[in-house]
């Protein structure tokens, strides 16, 4: 028996989470598979890069551990508690103050008639209970210092049309670290932030990941960014994940034909300028209605078999932490 | 002879709070055949400059100065009527939301008519082009009688670009033709506009903001800061050996899924408000190379070694 420290034991594990959303009408319901049996699971001190084409069901996957839409099936553990069923209608006020989220868009998750400093004392009066002023501003201030917001005094006072996108998104990360969260969901942090501050972005979730040992999800569809700050990356592709592993096995030796045709697709200048035709993946993220059988990358995959399209492949391991849900590596075992 | 030869650009937006430079004085030429990348940060002017080339800017935006020479002719001083045979037969532009530039009420198929007949092809003539459009940017020709929400987001764009193409133009403005799209689906864009500009000939001028991209797609590469050009190069030059300081940066911004990793740091600070620029060079606030002359004068395009320029103190 081995000890596991409180770094590696998992702080949130999801096993087979499911979302379907009807649509139709009241005699002919059809259903969305927006997420299938997607497990994974996130340690203290790690960042999780979910990779994958819009609609391949990132986002619905963390609002559901946000618990901000409900769960068709599957369960979501939060420090070994079976949260669905210990808080089954609605999350408490604590498991939303431990996970927190931050969402893609600076420029509407702040409320433009509210200055910085209500931003940030809002979370503290409710979830803290803080109410003496003094402490209250201290804390204002060394949150807005900790996302390297400076002159913190001047910024607290400043309405959100008065920053940079960039900016905003340090006040929205301050805004979720003002409660000491544990998890923080970062939907697609950088994607609307001018190119050249985004790194800056990137360095600062590293930072608050090292120095405070918080754990996140950080979604992109720019495998480049996953792989800078992922410690881990999971792909998605059409509601199922189909493959994960450590960041530079994922980037170095991607087996999914799918994952590969991600890369071939990421502009790189540094690999040299290329032309490359090897790979005839075509055609976008097929229809999420009442899908067909099978794996959906089947219809787009350069490697189908016959099997491809009966039924959906099981989880091969390919080494300790590198895994592939495909037919062309063995049998797997269906999760 | 260049294709395109613009001197001078000059374009103010008239605010409440005063007079915008958002594009300061740009000089730049397009040769026949050419993929010219323009590079920068949103509200670097580059959409801007493109718009003006074009003469479609709205107000409050006003061209205050300049010339855009289409061989012999300049583009800023047509008249209406040479301005309508002008756009579309000599310059076409594609925008970079395919969603907003279709009309959501019409067919695909009378979108193109419309384009051809109005330019004199008979109907029968038109419908056969427009077939052949469609082959060419890769859907198939029965998706001509879809409505635009029927296509997906991949296919608009693609129909865009039919679009443009339908009165061979000599050349192409593409403001960003693929950032609303995916990976996968932009790669797979991109390689067919790479493939009708060696069947078609045209010249692109490309807009974006992601350097790595250009890198690979463009033959040669201008980037521009706070609406001014700080440099140019070959596309492959500017990469090897980037020059500006803001330019070393912009290469900066972007990791990369080969060769090692190590730590990029982008560019500190935010970009400028245009309403009162920096003085000097404009990049000085942000510049980690800054000395103190970079306040006080604005640096000179200077050649530094054969097709590379640049704008920096420094050289």
């Amino acid at each position: 028996m081995t000890f596991l420290n409180s770094d590696s034991s998992p702080i949130l594990s999801v096993h087979n989470l499911t979302k379907r959303f009807p649509v139709g009408s009241v005699f002919m319901t059809h259903h969305v598979h927006a997420v299938e049996d997607v497990s994974f699971s996130v340690n203290r001190r790690q960042v999780i890069a979910l990779v994958g084409e819009s609609g391949s069901g990132k986002t619905t996957t963390i609002r559901m551990i946000a618990r901000l839409i409900p769960v068709t099936k599957g369960g979501i553990k939060f420090k070994s508690v079976d949260i669905l069923k210990a808080e089954p209608h609605q999350a408490s006020l604590n498991y939303r103050r431990m996970v927190q989220m931050i969402f893609q868009d600076p420029f509407a998750s702040l409320n433009s008639v509210h200055n910085i400093e209500h931003h940030l004392a809002r979370p503290l009066l409710i979830h803290k209970k803080m109410v003496d002023h003094d402490e209250l501003e201290h804390r204002v201030l060394s949150l807005l210092e900790l996302v390297e917001l400076k002159p913190a005094q001047d910024i607290a006072r400043r309405y959100p049309h008065q920053l940079s996108g960039g900016q905003r998104q340090r006040v929205a990360i301050a805004r979720a670290l003002a409660v000491d969260p544990e998890l923080i969901l970062a939907d697609e942090p950088i994607s609307m932030l001018d190119v050249s501050i985004r790194m800056g972005i990137l360095n600062l979730i590293e930072k608050l990941k090292e120095e405070l040992g918080i754990a996140f999800v950080y979604i992109t569809h720019d495998l480049a960014s996953a792989r800078y700050i992922g410690d881990l990356i999971m792909v998605m592709h059409a509601g199922h994940m189909v493959e994960g592993g450590g960041s530079e096995e994922i980037i170095g030796g991607a087996l999914h034909p799918y994952t590969q045709l991600l890369l071939s697709a990421v502009p790189d200048p540094h690999s040299g300028l290329r032309t490359r035709k090897d790979l005839q993946a075509r055609g976008e993220v097929p229809s999420l209605i009442d899908p067909p059988p099978g794996c959906p990358f089947a219809a787009r995959c350069p490697k189908v078999m016959d099997v491809c399209r009966q039924v959906m492949p099981g989880q091969s391991y390919v080494s300790q932490e590198h895994w592939v849900r495909c037919h062309l590596y063995g049998e797997g075992t269906s999760v | 002879m260049a294709l395109l030869d613009v001197k001078n650009l000059q374009v103010e937006y008239l605010t409440a709070r005063g007079p915008v430079k958002a594009v300061d004085g740009i000089s730049f030429n397009i040769n026949p055949g050419e993929v010219v990348g323009l590079a920068g940060e949103s509200g670097s002017g580059k959409s801007t400059a493109a718009h003006a080339i074009l003469r479609i800017l709205r107000s409050p935006a006003i061209i205050t100065g300049g010339q855009a020479l289409f061989g012999e002719r300049d583009i800023l001083s047509m008249s209406d009527e040479e301005l309508e045979q002008f756009r579309w037969q000599n310059i076409a532009i594609v925008f970079q939301s395919a969603m907003n530039s279709l009309n959501p009420v019409m067919r695909i198929r009378d979108q193109l008519l419309d384009v051809m007949q109005q330019k004199g092809f008979s109907k029968s003539q038109a419908l056969h082009r427009a077939r052949n459009l469609f082959n060419l940017v890769g859907i198939e020709a029965s998706r001509l009688d879809s409505y635009p929400h029927e296509l997906s987001g991949g296919m608009r764009q693609r129909t865009v670009i039919a679009i443009s193409l339908a009165l061979s133009p000599d050349m192409l403005i593409m403001d960003e033709p693929t950032t609303a799209l995916d990976v996968v689906v932009q790669k797979d864009i991109l390689e067919q506009i790479a493939v009708l500009r060696e069947k078609l000939g045209f010249s692109i001028l490309f807009i974006t903001h992601d350097l790595s991209l250009l890198v690979e797609f463009s033959t040669r590469i201008l980037i521009m800061y706070a609406g001014q050009i700080v440099e140019q190069a070959p596309a492959y030059e500017l990469f090897k050996n980037p020059l500006h300081p803001y330019t070393v940066g912009l290469m900066n911004s972007f990791p990369s899924i080969s060769g090692d990793k190590h730590r990029l740091t982008g560019i500190a600070g935010s970009p400028p408000d245009m309403i009162a620029p920096p003085s000097g060079c404009r990049f000085h606030p942000r510049c980690p190379k800054a000395m103190p002359v970079c306040s006080q004068k604005t640096p000179v395009m200077k050649t530094v070694s054969e097709d590379h320029t640049v704008a920096c103190h420094l050289y």
